[in-house]
């Protein structure tokens, strides 16, 4: 019961979270996107600027335009921001403010037989995002140049299905110019779209946990963030109830604080001994004094 | 055994990254983000 009423609430926080980012809501009947100043500002999960609800700027998009432009420019504002979210909180944006996060958990709850990717072949699929962070978020937009001087932002262009989802199949069914214009890469991106949401009613978020550049840079962080997952290696028994219940496998007792780790908190409600907590700073969040840093046996 | 980076080098990581994050914003990278994220983008759609 504890850990449904957790799973609702984390459930209930996405989608609120959601709507909170997404709430120009005419757009949708319209066609049109916010122009307003809080477009200057990202928020902190995947979610496209051109959705037609969208009030901030996706930070991943917001990077490449930056790298892109004909003068060409880092991102100190973009890199800063996301490193201070991910310094205080690791992947907890993942599991608690994205989206796309939850679209991809809610087709898992469809009740089909669930598809177990090999270990190996999981792990080496897990290094992709890194790829995809350093290759088409930064490299190619920062180096590339084609015509006229401009570059490309290449994974909103290629890869991303969020902007696909969000902003390309809403706008293009509102405006009829944008339906004129669709071609071969619209329909790749469709293409590609349908198969991350397919697949994502077998494996528990795979664009998350292979593809998503922002989810890699922020389990970068995981290791030294504020918000960190800890362990009493006192009161664990040992029965590996919080490695069954991590729907992102992670070795919990080895690797608390795994890159893998969303913060979802489902491994803390499944304790059975209390042993799993978190920790901000020095303090246990759930109350009570300062962690034990006693490790595992 | 593994030893837990202390919490005065996240806070001083966490510094640094808010200075970055100023630096970025006096220099007007704001206003890039604004003028690309108020127009419909028409690679993130697919079409451009």
């Amino acid at each position: 019961m504890k850990r449904k009423s957790h799973a609702a609430l984390r459930k209930a926080v996405q989608a609120i979270w959601g709507l909170l980012t997404n709430a120009h809501l005419s757009g949708f009947v319209k066609g049109t996107i916010y122009q307003g100043p809080l477009k200057r500002f990202c928020v902190p999960g995947m979610n496209c600027y051109s959705c037609p609800g969208a009030l901030g700027a996706c930070p991943i998009g917001a990077m490449q335009a930056l790298f892109n432009g004909r003068r060409r420019r880092f991102a100190f504002s973009v890199v800063g921001y996301l490193a201070a979210v991910g310094l205080l909180a690791g992947r907890f944006v993942c599991g608690w403010l994205c989206l796309f996060g939850l679209l991809q958990e809610l087709l898992y709850k469809i009740p089909t037989p669930k598809l177990k990717v090999p270990e190996k072949a999981d792990r080496v699929l897990r290094l992709l995002k890194y790829g995809v962070l350093l290759i088409l978020v930064f490299a190619l937009p920062f180096f590339w140049r084609g015509e006229g001087g401009a570059g490309e932002p290449f994974f909103c262009k290629y890869l991303c299905p969020v902007g696909t989802l969000e902003a390309g199949a809403p706008l293009v069914l509102l405006r009829g110019e944008l339906r004129a214009a669709v071609g071969l890469l619209f329909r790749w991106k469709l293409l590609w779209l349908a198969l991350i949401l397919f697949s994502s009613v077998f494996v528990y978020r795979p664009f998350c946990k292979y593809l998503c550049p922002l989810g890699a840079f922020y389990s970068l962080f995981q290791k030294i963030s504020l918000l960190r997952l800890s362990l009493d290696g006192e009161k664990c028994v040992s029965c590996g109830k919080c490695e069954r219940t991590c729907p992102m496998d992670v070795r919990v007792t080895a690797d608390p604080n795994s890159a893998e780790c969303i913060r979802c908190g489902a491994c803390v409600r499944s304790c059975p001994s209390g042993a799993l907590h978190f920790t901000g700073g020095r303090w246990k969040l759930d109350g009570g004094a300062s962690p034990s840093r006693k490790k595992p046996e | 055994m593994k030893r837990r980076i202390p919490t005065s080098v996240t806070l001083l990581l966490l510094g640094l990254a808010a200075l970055c994050c100023l630096f970025g914003t006096l220099r007007g990278e704001g206003e890039t983000v604004r003028a690309k994220a108020a127009a419909v983008c028409l690679e993130c759609i697919g079409i451009g």
